[in-house]
């Protein structure tokens, strides 16, 4: 693989030397060198540029209600009320469905003549490092930090209960996916808008809503899967250089746009296939320490549970209380396992299965790895810093802040934490660049000048990530997320009647014995 | 009752050595040949969302080129040999899936070529032809 590497990018400079390419480089790189000297304020003056745009779309998106002193945004209702419908009107499919999701995602009833098709488990783990990312690491303790303790209960509650609405968008995704004529297939939300309602006899709204989506992922890949992941990339590689990076976000930036564009841009999958190899093990890794500094300072957790629980109910010091902390956490876990964007179904929908509902199964798992598992523990590590060390992180945010509550028990951590922020933001952002294609080709068509138009916009936005503050950063990326939220829980609230009669049909045909194991 | 023996082809001269060796018994015992290709491939891989969406299309095209280089041209010049030969490609893990094949074909014996493993990389990832020789329920013969 590496051989292959060193081939592509010799051809490259080959290529480079034959142009004129190779003068325009060394031109761009010398004035890059001169603006490091000259402007060091670049930063500054596009945040400030950002800031006011950013406060605007928050403020149209997120509208609230003011409900017993809280002010509750009504895109976070709609979002749990949704989750809290689907996990009752399937019948508790996120616990019922358990114990065979991990069957179906360990191959037990695989039939051996599909071998070589994407198989449960490759749509799961792709999907899985599309949503592990820095919302894992620093979106816990941005949620900490606003919500308190208590923010850590309701983000487990809504990852439990966005495990129903996983299953319903995922089920959908693979049975309305579009098969073309060379074999390849997209799946998604605009796609089951379409045909669902259509199978409704509602095709004009079906259009509609399936566009809907498609600019709302489109733009919402410039958010969540992109500014937001560079963002925090960013601040911690700052953070370990000692502020070497200081304002120099922009600089930072534009690498990080430039390895974007080598990947999806020009086509060097190597780099993308070996994130994608990495991201899981760094995974493991992150929780393997976690788990480590958590086992070395068990003393504190009954303290640590006391204060998550309390906080849960009490809401005490936070703006709105209970409440308050309730939003905050619920927010943050939508943010965190995507469940209600309907991102996670355009990866799922590549499974090969004459069952829809085993996808969906599957699916359930993600929430849980996403939130149950891997932000809980995140939680906890930040939990502990707190009690055995209140105010441990001093003014850090964010990544910053989980950081520092490594570095309490390791003093080296938050080196490889850098490196692994780095991966599961570009595995994100690879992710994410891909689902927004899918809007994008959704509403534009195939073309290939269409596609590269949209990706250099796309790159465009990783090097604006880098600069902008994390505040304004997550106002655009929550915005832009919760605008996809409204098409899909709406179309989902439609189709339910349909995923249901199909889930029932398939486990009781798994309880006959028709549908058989393998294995 | 006539035999089946399977023969492990990758387009690889060991794999021809092994072929022929097994057309002779073949000849001599009146058994028929089954001649399969398996596509190194595991579930457990991880991909990028593109490659997922391409997934299918690209399984297509490697079953239809180990049938195309491989196995159709192997089969079509002992057609004229009156042995009965038919062919299978599939993916996966390749010694689990010979033994796979086996079972499901009811063959009596396996013709494997040696496969010129390094030794390096027999030492990290096992060698096939070692995990298929202690795997198999029926003879294997290597061909060295």
């Amino acid at each position: 693989m590496l051989k292959s590497l060193i081939n592509r990018i010799k051809q490259y400079f080959t290529k480079l030397k034959e142009t004129k390419m190779r003068q325009i480089l060394v031109t761009l790189g010398l004035m890059i060198v001169s603006l490091t000297n000259a402007h060091a304020g670049i930063d500054d003056a596009i945040n400030s540029a950002t800031a006011p745009i950013a406060e605007l779309i928050g403020r149209i998106v997120f509208f609230k209600i003011p409900v017993f002193g809280a002010q509750l945004p009504v895109v976070v209702l709609w979002l749990v009320a949704g989750a809290v419908f689907f996990t009752f009107y399937m019948g508790f499919i996120n616990l019922r469905g358990f114990k065979h999701a991990i069957s179906l995602a360990k191959g037990d009833y695989a039939d051996p003549n599909s071998k070589g098709e994407v198989s449960h488990f490759q749509a799961l783990a792709t999907a899985v490092s599309g949503t592990v990312g820095i919302g894992n690491i620093g979106g816990v303790a941005v949620a900490v930090t606003v919500g308190g303790p208590g923010a850590t209960f309701w983000l487990i509650v809504a990852g439990f209960l966005g495990m129903s609405t996983k299953f319903v968008e995922c089920t959908l995704g693979v049975k309305y996916r579009q098969e073309f004529k060379d074999g390849h297939v997209s799946g998604g939300p605009m796609y089951y808008l379409r045909k669902g309602f259509s199978d409704r006899g509602m095709e004009g709204f079906g259009k509609f809503m399936g566009t809907f989506y498609a600019i709302g992922i489109f733009i919402g890949a410039l958010g969540i899967g992109n500014m937001f992941q560079s963002n925090q990339a960013y601040v911690q590689l700052n953070n370990v250089s000692g502020g070497a990076l200081d304002g120099l976000g922009w600089l930072v930036g534009l690498v990080l746009a430039a390895v974007v564009f080598s990947v999806i841009v020009g086509g060097i999958k190597s780099i993308a296939r070996v994130t994608e190899k990495i991201v899981p093990f760094m995974a493991l890794f992150y929780c393997l320490f976690a788990i480590i500094v958590i086992l070395m300072n068990v003393g504190t957790i009954p303290q640590v549970i006391i204060n998550i629980i309390n906080g849960a109910f009490t809401g005490e010091g936070v703006a709105g209380g209970a409440l308050g902390a309730m939003i905050i956490g619920f927010q943050r876990a939508v943010f965190s396992n995507e469940a209600g964007i309907g991102s996670a179904s355009i990866a799922h929908s590549a499974v090969k299965t004459d069952e829809p509902i085993t996808e969906g199964v599957v699916s359930l798992l993600e929430p849980f790895i996403d939130t149950i598992v891997i932000c809980t523990i995140t939680a906890l590590v930040i939990g502990t810093a707190q009690v055995a060390e209140p105010g441990f992180a001093g003014s850090a945010q964010g990544v910053a802040m989980t950081s520092a509550a490594f570095e309490r028990e390791f003093s080296w951590f938050p080196i490889p934490l850098a490196f692994a922020a780095l991966l599961f933001a570009f595995s994100t952002m690879i992710s994410w660049s891909y689902y927004g294609l899918k809007g994008w080709t959704y509403m534009f068509g195939e073309s290939v000048k269409g596609q590269n138009v949209y990706k250099i916009i796309f790159c465009a936005f990783v090097a604006l990530g880098c600069v902008v503050q994390l505040g304004p950063i997550l106002d655009i990326s929550d915005a832009l997320v919760f605008l996809i939220c409204v098409p899909n829980i709406l179309g989902l609230y439609f189709l339910a009647p349909i995923v249901k009669r199909e889930m029932n049909s398939y486990f009781a045909r798994v309880q006959s014995g028709e549908i058989k194991k393998y294995k | 009752m006539s035999d089946t023996i399977l023969v492990a082809l990758d387009g690889s001269e060991g794999g021809k050595r092994a072929l022929s060796v097994a057309v002779d018994h073949a000849r001599l015992t009146e058994s028929s040949l089954l001649l399969a290709y398996v596509i190194d491939w595991s579930p457990y891989s991880f991909h990028t969302p593109e490659e997922l969406s391409e997934r299918h299309s690209r399984r297509e095209s490697e079953i239809q080129r180990a049938n195309d280089s491989v196995l159709h041209p192997e089969a079509s010049a002992l057609a004229d040999s009156g042995i009965q030969v038919d062919t299978v490609v599939r993916h996966g893990k390749i010694a689990e899936t010979l033994v796979e094949l086996s079972e499901e074909h009811n063959t009596s014996q396996i013709y494997i070529g040696k496969l010129g493993e390094s030794r390096m990389r027999s030492m990290i990832f096992g060698s096939v032809t070692a995990a298929l020789v202690q795997t198999s329920s029926v003879p294997v013969t290597v061909v060295p």
